[in-house]
C-alpha cells in the first residue's frame, strides 16, 4: 500500500506503508541515531511528531520487552528507508510493522529519507501530513489546506503526562518527587538504580503536595512541545524553586530556565541523535550525548542566578545550567541515554550525591526564602 | 591544550613491505600523518623500506629515507636527524615493535626523542598477553577464561572448571599448528597431548571456546583530555572463529540493540581509558547470541586495517586525527574537515551501510589451503557503500572482480542437496556463496544458522537477494521488478541474463543511478565532501555539489574533468604500486587544470582518501558502475593506464559506449595484448622474440618442441584453476604438463614458447608518440623464468654492454612509435648471446613505476599525464631517451607471505607469488644488495651452520661455484644423494642425507640448526614431494630457502659484504641521487 507524505512547502513524496492506515498531521523531525529505534519510537517527547530515521535499515532486531521508554508510543508517524520484516534477536517479541499497526502509527518505508532530512535541515522543521488514502488532484489541495490550518496542541504535555500521582518504587534513601511531563523510563530507572524512592506527579500538579510531601528533591522530566506553552507548569514551578532542590532534564531544564528568567527559542531543526558532543564548561571534559529537543535556552538571556554548565560543541548552544544558591541544576541533553551513549550517566551520580548532601543540611528559614 | 610547540621535527615510521595482514592501509595512514604534521609546520622525516608507497615520495615528507626497518638503521637515522619525537602507531605492528625496540635499546632516551601518542607502557599492556589479562581483570572487563598449562592434569582441571568446548593453542608453534578446538574430553586429551608435544617449551594455552559468538569491533579514539569517541562499530557477518581480516564485515552493526551497542561502547571506552591510549585504537568483542554476555578478544593500541576501513566507511580521518592528538591537540580543538563547522569530537552517523569483503589469493594458488581460521589469508579487501544492506552486499561482491558478479552461488550449482548441506559448515573463502546456493534451494534459514552460526538477519538478507533472482528467472520483467532488482544492487547485465532480456530493453526503464555524499553526519549538517557512492531511485547530489564548488572556485580553472580508474583490491600481481600511479595521475590531472575524478573499490588505499581527487566515487570497478559515473560526470576522457589490469580491462567496454580513452588508444592496447598481432608487429620491426605456438594436442606439442628445442615455457592461454606457466626441459616433463593442461583448457590452446635462459631486463618508458623517455634500465638477478615481480632486480644495470643498452633503447623507441604509446609502457627483455629479445610489452603503468620514479627523480606518472594531455616530452625538461644514472644504486627484493598461506610452494616460478617488496639503496651495488636482504628480513652475523643443498639436474653444474663459495665461507654442507655424488666428484665435501628426511630436517630447522636451504625444484608441483615439504617447512620456520641459484649467489655476496664489516650508509633518497659520484663514472669506465 502506498503512503503519501505532504510537507508544508508543497513537497509530495510517496512510500510504502508498513504500519497503520489512516491520516496524520504532525511536525516532521529527523533522528540520526543508528541504533535504538525502539527507544525513539516510544519516547513521549516525540508526541505529535512524525519521525524520520536517517539510518536506513530499521527494525533489524525487532522490539523487546526491556527497551520501551513509555507504555505507548506518542509519535504520529515513523519514516524509514527500509523496514525489516524478518527481525533477528533472541529478545525480540514482535517486528516493527506489527508494533506500529497495533499502536495505530503510520509507518512509511522506501522513500528517500536523506532527501527529507536535508529538506528539514534547510527549511527547518515543518508540518507534515501522511496518509494511506489515495491522493489525487482533487483531494491534494484539501490535504494541503488541512496541513496549513494545523495547529499543534498546546496542552500536549498534559496529554502525555500521567494523570494521577503515584509512587513507583518502595525503596531508596532519597525521597524524590518527579513531575512527569512525558518522562522516559530511562530517567526513572537511572534514579532508582541510584537509590531514589520516586513519587511521580502529573504535569498539572500544584506545588503544595510536593512541598508537603517531605521530599528531599524534585526532579523535572523531559517532555514534548514548546516550553513557552507550558504556562500552568511554569506557574507551579514558580512556587517550588528555592524551597526544594530541583533537577531537570530536557523540557524540565527548559521550564526551569524560564522560571529563572531566561528565554527559550525554537531551533531550526532541533537536535535529535546520539552523537552530540557536549563540553563541561567547568572541567573542559567532552562527552557524547543523546539528544532530543526542538527548543533551546538562549545563552544571552541567562540571569545572574544562573551559571552555564554545558555547551554543545556543534553549534555552541547552551546544554546545561545551575543555580547553586537555589540548588537547581539541569541539562538539556539526556544523561539517561536510551538510546545513545551513556557517557553522561555520571550526572545522575553527581546529582544523587547532591540530593543526599542537601538532605543533611538544615531547612532554610522562611525569611531567607523570601529574599530569593 | 593545543599543539605542543616543542615538537619541531618528527620521525614517522612506515610499515615496510606489503605482506598479508599489513598492507596498503598503512601507506594511507602514513601519508595522512605526514600531511597532518606538515600542516602544522613540523619537519617530517619518514623512514620505510617499501618503495611502492606514496609515503616514500619526496613531496610527502621533508626527508624520505628508503632504508631497512631495523633497530640499527633507525638508530643511525635518529642520530643523524635528531627528531624531537617519533610516531610509531601508524606503521602497523612493524612500527610499534620498532618503537618498543628503540625504547628498550635506550635510543629514544639517548637522543632525547619522545614517543608521540600512546606511550610504551600502554602498548605493552595491550600487547602482552599476561599484562592484558591482568588489566582486564583489574577493570572488571570479561575476557575468555584461559590458562597456560604444562601437563594434561592441569589442563583437565581447567576443563572441569570451564566446560567444553575449549580451544587449545600450543605456545610458540608457528601457524597455530598442534592446536584445535575440543568438544569433549576425548578430543581434549588428544589435542592437549599433541599440543604439549609440539610446543618447544611444552606449554599450551587452554581457553574457553567462544566460537559462534558474534564478532564486533569498535574503533575508538582518545585524546589527552580523556575525551573518548567511537568512530564506528563493525559487525562481522562471520562469527568468532574466522580472523576479522578474513571475515565479511558490515558497518555499522546490524543486529545489536541499542543496549548491546552501548554496553560494548562503554566497555571500549573504559578499556581505552585504562590503557591511556592517545589516538586511534581498535577493540574486538565476542558477543553471545542468547544473552548479553560479552568478552574482550583483543585490543590493537594503534591505527589498524580496521581503522582504514572505518575511516573510509565514515569519512572520519582516523590517522590524521591520531597524528594531531599525538602532537598535543584535543579532539574538541580539531576541526571536522567534512562539515567545516563542527569539531572532530563527535561520533559519525551513517545513513548508508558499508560491506567489506576480503580478497583472497586462492584464484592464484589453486593448491592453497582455503580454510579460514585465526590466521589471516586475504591479500586485500573491497568495500562497498549502499543505502541498504542488500545493495551494499551485492556491490561488494561485484567489486571482487571475479569472473562473475551476483551472489556467486553458481560455484556450488553442481552439488546435490545433500552434498551442499554437508558442506555448509566449511569455513573457507566461499562459505557465504555456499549459503546463497542453499537459500536458492530454499534451505531453512534456521538450519543454515545452526550450521554456520551466521545471524539469521544476514541469512535472510541474502535469501531476499537469491529469491529475487528466482523471481527474475520466472516472471516476465516489468518496471516494478526491475526497480526492485536495482534497489537490491543487481547489475543490468545480471538482470538481462537472468530474465533473458537484453540490456537494450532495460534502457526502457527509467531508473537512473544517483550519487550520494558520504558526510559523517547523516545529512544533519551541510557538508560538501567530494565523496560519493551510488544508489537508485533517489536524489542525486552531484549537481548540487558541483554548483556549490564552481561558485567557490576560481573561474579560470577548467571545469572539465578526467576520470582515473583505480586498481581495485590488492592482490598478488596487482598491488599498491597501481594505487601509487592512480594517486599521481590524479594529482597531475589537477596540475593540468582539470578536475580529477577517482573511481576505486579498495578501502585500504590512499586513492580512496577523499582528499586526493576533485571527487571520489567508491564504486565497484565494473563497466556498468563506471558508466553510471561517466554519464553524470561527462568527463573529457578516462585514464585507464594507471589502474593495472583492472582498469585496462574496462577500456573496451567503455570505448564501446563512446567514452574517450585518453593516452594510448584501445587499438594500440590491442596491438600488444593480442598475441598474434603482437608477434607480427615485432617481426615487422625486426625485433627478436622467443618463438612460440599454441597447441591443442600432445602430438602437436611434441612436434612444436622438436622445432623450438628444449627448454620451453608452457602455459595455458586461458587460465583455469591457477595452473600457470612452467619451464619444461624434456618430452617427459612436457607430456606431464600438456596432458594435465589439456584436460582443463578445452577449446583454448596451450602456449609453448622457446625458453631463453638469459639475463632478464626491464624498462619503463614514457612516450608521447614521438619521443620516448626511459628513466632507467633494471636488470634481474634471477635468470629468465622467474616472474619479474618475484625477481630481485638491480638499478642501474651492471651486466649490460653499451651495445646491448643501445638496442634496448632502440627497441623501446621503435615499439612506442609503432604502437603509438601515449603515456606509460613497460617492456621486458631477455638478453642472451648478445641478442636482445622482447618478451612482453605492457601498455600501462607497471609495478616498477614507483621505484623508478624515486630512484631517478623522474616523476613518471606526472610526465605521462602531461604527455597524454598534450605536452611533449621534450618540453618537460627531463630530456628524451635513456636518462643518465647517478651515484645511487638500488636492489629491489620481493617479499612473500607464505607463512600465512598453507600448502603453497614457495619455489620461484614464472607465476608471481610475492605480496610486496623492499628496496635496498646505497652508493655501491654490494651495500645496496646487503641492505635489500636486511630490509627483506634476512638475518646476518649469525653462526654459519648447516646448509641443505639439493639441486635438480639442470642446475647442478651452474651451482657448483656457489656451493664452493658456501664451503669456503664456512658453511657445513648437507646434500641429497644426487647432489652429494655430484659434489663429491667435484671435490666438495658434503654430508649426504637420505632423500629428504623431512622430520629430521624439520627438527633441525625448529632448533635453528639450519642456516638455509638451497633447493632447485624438480617438475611436478605435487604437494607430496619431499622438496615441496622441505620448502614449506623452511618457510614456516623462517629459514631462508633459495630455489634459484642466482638468489643464493646474491645472498652469499651479501653475507660476504656483511662479514667484511662494511659500513652501510643512511641517507635520504634525494641525497643518494644527488651525489653524482665520480665512483659511478668510474664504474662505467671500468666496465668497458
Amino acid at each position: 500500500m502506498l503512503v503519501t507524505l505532504i510537507l508544508e512547502d508543497g513537497t509530495i513524496l510517496k512510500g510504502k506503508s508498513f504500519g497503520a492506515q489512516g491520516t496524520q498531521i504532525g511536525e516532521i523531525v529527523f533522528n540520526t541515531s543508528m541504533a535504538g529505534y525502539q527507544e525513539i519510537l516510544t519516547d513521549p517527547s516525540y508526541a505529535n511528531q512524525i519521525i524520520v530515521m536517517t539510518y536506513p535499515e530499521i527494525g533489524n532486531y525487532g522490539l523487546n520487552d526491556d527497551d520501551f521508554e513509555a507504555e505507548n508510543p506518542r509519535c504520529k508517524g515513523f519514516i524509514v528507508k527500509n523496514s525489516c520484516e524478518n527481525e533477528s534477536h533472541y529478545k525480540s517479541r514482535q517486528n516493527i510493522s506489527t508494533y506500529l499497526k497495533t499502536h495505530n502509527i503510520i509507518g512509511i518505508e522506501g522513500l528517500d529519507t536523506r532527501f527529507l532530512t536535508k529538506k528539514i535541515r534547510e527549511k527547518g522543521v515543518m508540518n507534515c501530513l501522511i496518509t494511506t488514502e489515495n491522493i489525487d488532484e482533487h483531494n491534494v489541495s484539501e490535504k494541503i489546506a488541512a496541513l496549513n490550518s494545523y495547529k499543534t496542541n498546546k496542552d500536549i504535555v498534559l496529554e502525555v503526562s500521567c494523570k494521577k500521582a503515584c509512587q513507583i518504587n518502595q525503596n531508596g534513601d532519597i525521597n524524590l518527587a518527579l513531575i512527569d511531563y512525558g518522562c522516559k523510563k530511562g530517567i526513572t530507572d537511572s534514579l532508582i538504580q541510584r537509590g531514589c524512592k520516586i513519587t511521580v506527579f502529573p504535569a498539572d500538579t500544584d506545588a503544595e503536595p510536593i512541598l508537603k510531601g517531605n521530599f528531599d528533591a524534585l526532579f523535572l522530566s523531559n517532555g514534548p512541545g514548546d516550553p513557552a506553552d507550558c504556562t500552568l507548569e511554569i506557574a507551579t514551578l514558580n512556587n517550588l524553586i528555592g524551597k526544594i532542590p530541583v533537577f531537570g532534564i530536557c523540557l524540565g531544564y527548559q521550564l526551569l530556565s524560564i522560571v529563572l528568567g531566561a528565554k527559550t527559542y525554537k531551533l531550526k531543526y532541533g537536535h535529535r541523535g546520539a552523537n552530540h558532543p557536549v563540553v563541561n564548561l567547568l572541567t573542559k571534559k567532552v562527552m557524547m550525548t543523546s539528544q532530543n529537543h526542538g527548543y533551546a535556552v538562549d545563552t544571552t538571556t541567562l540571569t545572574k542566578i544562573m551559571d552555564a554548565t554545558y555547551k554543545n560543541l556543534n553549534d555552541d548552544t547552551l546544554e546545561g545550567f545551575k543555580s547553586d544558591s537555589l540548588k537547581i541544576e539541569a541539562v538539556q541533553f539526556h544523561p539517561e541515554a536510551n538510546p545513545g551513549p551513556t557517557d553522561a550517566a555520571v550526572i545522575f551520580d553527581d546529582w544523587t550525591a547532591k540530593m543526599r548532601e542537601y538532605k543533611k543540611l538544615p531547612v532554610r528559614k522562611a525569611e531567607e526564602m523570601a529574599r530569593l | 591544550m593545543g599543539k605542543d610547540l616543542s615538537i619541531k621535527k618528527v620521525l614517522v615510521i612506515g610499515s615496510g613491505p606489503i605482506v598479508i595482514g599489513q598492507a596498503a592501509e598503512f601507506d594511507y595512514a602514513g601519508v595522512q600523518a605526514c600531511r597532518a604534521l606538515k600542516e602544522e609546520d613540523i619537519e617530517v622525516v619518514l623512514v620505510n623500506s617499501n618503495p611502492a608507497t606514496i609515503m616514500t615520495d619526496e613531496n610527502i615528507a621533508d626527508k624520505v629515507y628508503i632504508e631497512p626497518l631495523t633497530l640499527e638503521s633507525l638508530t643511525a637515522i635518529i642520530k643523524k636527524e635528531r627528531p624531537n619525537g617519533i610516531i610509531a602507531s601508524l606503521g602497523g605492528q612493524t612500527g610499534l615493535n620498532l618503537a618498543c625496540e628503540l625504547d628498550k635499546a635506550g635510543v629514544l632516551k639517548e637522543y632525547n626523542v619522545r614517543l608521540l601518542g600512546t606511550n610504551i607502557d600502554s602498548i605493552k599492556k595491550a600487547e602482552d598477553r599476561e599484562m592484558f589479562k591482568n588489566l582486564m581483570n583489574e577493570i572488571d572487563e570479561p575476557i575468555p577464561d584461559s590458562e597456560i598449562v604444562s601437563t594434561y592434569e592441569d589442563a583437565k582441571k581447567f576443563a572441569e572448571k570451564i566446560g567444553f568446548p575449549i580451544i587449545i593453542r600450543p605456545a610458540f608453534t608457528l601457524g597455530g599448528s598442534g592446536g584445535g578446538i575440543a568438544k569433549n574430553e576425548e578430543e581434549y586429551e588428544e589435542i592437549v597431548h599433541s599440543g604439549l608435544q609440539q610446543s618447544p617449551i611444552n606449554q599450551v594455552l587452554v581457553e574457553k571456546s567462544i566460537a559462534g559468538f558474534k564478532e564486533v569491533e569498535y574503533e575508538v579514539m582518545r585524546d589527552s583530555n580523556d575525551t573518548c569517541i567511537i568512530i564506528c562499530n563493525m559487525e562481522n557477518i562471520d562469527p568468532i572463529g574466522i580472523h576479522t581480516g578474513d571475515s565479511f564485515v558490515v558497518a555499522p552493526s546490524q543486529t545489536l540493540t541499542n543496549n548491546e551497542y552501548q554496553m560494548l561502547r562503554t566497555s571500549a571506552i573504559k578499556i581505552i581509558r585504562a590503557l591511556k591510549i592517545e589516538g586511534g585504537c581498535n577493540v574486538q568483542y565476542a558477543l553471545d547470541t542468547k544473552t548479553n554476555q560479552y568478552y574482550v578478544i583483543e585490543v590493537n593500541p594503534r591505527v589498524s586495517r580496521s581503522s582504514a576501513l572505518a575511516s573510509k566507511a565514515t569519512g572520519y580521518p582516523i590517522a590524521k586525527v591520531t597524528t594531531k592528538i599525538a602532537i598535543g591537540y584535543e579532539l574538541s580543538e580539531i576541526k571536522n574537515a567534512i562539515t567545516g563547522k563542527t569539531v572532530a569530537a563527535f561520533e559519525p552517523a551513517l545513513d548508508y551501510i558499508v560491506v567489506k569483503i576480503p580478497k583472497w589469493p586462492f584464484d592464484k594458488f589453486a593448491t592453497g589451503d582455503r580454510m579460514l581460521g585465526t590466521k589471516m589469508k586475504a591479500t586485500g579487501e573491497v568495500m562497498a557503500i549502499g543505502r541498504t544492506f542488500k545493495s551494499s552486499f551485492k556491490k561488494a561482491v561485484a567489486s571482487l572482480e571475479d569472473k562473475h558478479t551476483g551472489i556467486l552461488h553458481y560455484k556450488f550449482e553442481n552439488l546435490s542437496n545433500e552434498e551442499l548441506l554437508n558442506d555448509l559448515h566449511i569455513q573457507d573463502d566461499r562459505r557465504i556463496f555456499r549459503v546463497s546456493e542453499a537459500l536458492r534451494r530454499n534451505f531453512d534459514v534456521q538450519k543454515i544458522r545452526e550450521i554456520t552460526k551466521i545471524d539469521p538477519w544476514f541469512i535472510n538478507q541474502i535469501k531476499d537477494i537469491a529469491h529475487l533472482e528466482i523471481e527474475l528467472e520466472q516472471k516476465p520483467l516489468n518496471e516494478d521488478l526491475y526497480r526492485q532488482a536495482k534497489d537490491f544492487g543487481y547489475l543490468d547485465e545480471e538482470i538481462a541474463n537472468i530474465s533473458k532480456t537484453s540490456i537494450e530493453e532495460l534502457k526502457n526503464y527509467d531508473y537512473p543511478a544517483a550519487f550520494r555524499i558520504v558526510d559523517t553526519c547523516a545529512g544533519e549538517f551541510h557538508a560538501s565532501t567530494p565523496y560519493f557512492y551510488s544508489t537508485y531511485g533517489e536524489e542525486c547530489e552531484l549537481s548540487e555539489f558541483k554548483k556549490e564548488h564552481s561558485a567557490n572556485t576560481d573561474s579560470t580553472i577548467n571545469t572539465e574533468n578526467i576520470v582515473v580508474l583505480g586498481s581495485g583490491p590488492i592482490r598478488i600481481g596487482q598491488g599498491i604500486e597501481f594505487d601509487y600511479c592512480s594517486v599521481h595521475a590524479s594529482m597531475a590531472i589537477l596540475e593540468n587544470g582539470y578536475e580529477s575524478v577517482m573511481v576505486n573499490s579498495n578501502p585500504e588505499t590512499l586513492s580512496t582518501d577523499f582528499d586526493i581527487a576533485s571527487r571520489l566515487y567508491f564504486e565497484p570497478m565494473n563497466a556498468e558502475n563506471v558508466m553510471n559515473i561517466i554519464k553524470k560526470e561527462k568527463p573529457y576522457g578516462v585514464m585507464v593506464q594507471f589502474g593495472g589490469q583492472t582498469a585496462i580491462n574496462l577500456a573496451p567496454k567503455l570505448a564501446k559506449e563512446g567514452v574517450k580513452i585518453l593516452g594510448t588508444s584501445l587499438d594500440s592496447i590491442n596491438m600488444v595484448e593480442d598475441r598474434k598481432v603482437f608477434e607480427k608487429l615485432l617481426s615487422e620491426l625486426n625485433i627478436p622474440q622467443p618463438k612460440g605456438r599454441g597447441v591443442k594436442s600432445a602430438a602437436e606439442a611434441l612436434s612444436t618442441t622438436k622445432e623450438l628445442g628444449y627448454p620451453v615455457l608452457v602455459r595455458p592461454s586461458y587460465v583455469i584453476g591457477g595452473r600457470g606457466m612452467q619451464v619444461v626441459y624434456n618430452d617427459e616433463e612436457l607430456l606431464t604438463y600438456i596432458n594435465e593442461a589439456l584436460k582443463f583448457s578445452g577449446e583454448h590452446p596451450v602456449l609453448i614458447d622457446q625458453y631463453i635462459e638469459g639475463l632478464e631486463v626491464e624498462l619503463d618508458a614514457i612516450s608521447d608518440g614521438k619521443d620516448v623517455l626511459i628513466p632507467g634500465i633494471c636488470e634481474h638477478i634471477e635468470r629468465a623464468g622467474v616472474h619479474s615481480g618475484d625477481s630481485m632486480s638491480i638499478y642501474p644495470s651492471r651486466n649490460i654492454t653499451k651495445n646491448q643498452e643501445r638496442k634496448l633503447v632502440e627497441y623501446a623507441k621503435k615499439i612506442a612509435k609503432k604502437v603509438q604509446i601515449i603515456g606509460l609502457m613497460n617492456i621486458q627483455f631477455i638478453i642472451k648471446d648478445d641478442t636482445v629479445y622482447v618478451i612482453e610489452v605492457n601498455p600501462r603503468a607497471s609495478r616498477t613505476v614507483p621505484i623508478m620514479s624515486k630512484v631517478t627523480g623522474i616523476p613518471m606518472t606526472k610526465i605521462a599525464i602531461n604527455a597524454i594531455l598534450g605536452k611533449s616530452i621534450k618540453s618537460q625538461g627531463f630530456g628524451t631517451g635513456l636518462h643518465r644514472t647517478t651515484g645511487l644504486v638500488c636492489v629491489k627484493m620481493p617479499v612473500f607471505s607464505f607463512q600465512k598461506l598453507n600448502r603453497i610452494d614457495p619455489a620461484l616460478a614464472p607465476e608471481m607469488k610475492s605480496t610486496g617488496e623492499v628496496l635496498g639503496v646505497d652508493y655501491s651495488y654490494k651495500k645496496a644488495l646487503l641492505k635489500a636482504f636486511i630490509a627483506g628480513g634476512y638475518k646476518f652475523g649469525q653462526r654459519k651452520q648447516r646448509v641443505l643443498v639439493s639441486l635438480n639436474d639442470h642446475y647442478k653444474k651452474p651451482a657448483l661455484k656457489i656451493v664452493k663459495k658456501l664451503y669456503s665461507l664456512g658453511f657445513f654442507i648437507m646434500a641429497t644423494w644426487g647432489t652429494h655424488k655430484f659434489l663429491e666428484k667435484n671435490g666438495i665435501p658434503s654430508k649426504m642425507i637420505e632423500k629428504f628426511m623431512v622430520e629430521k630436517l624439520q627438527k633441525r630447522m625448529k632448533e635453528g640448526r639450519l642456516s638455509f636451504v638451497l633447493n632447485t625444484p624438480t617438475l611436478g608441483k605435487n604437494s607430496q614431494t619431499s622438496g615441496f615439504q622441505i620448502r614449506t617447512i623452511a618457510e614456516m620456520y623462517g629459514i631462508p630457502c633459495f630455489t634459484s641459484i642466482d638468489t643464493a649467489r646474491a645472498y652469499l655476496s651479501a653475507v660476504k659484504t656483511y662479514d667484511k664489516g662494511v659500513r652501510l650508509n643512511s641517507e635520504t633518497i634525494t641525497n643518494y641521487r644527488k651525489k653524482r659520484l665520480f665512483k659511478s663514472i668510474f664504474r662505467r669506465f671500468k666496465r668497458f
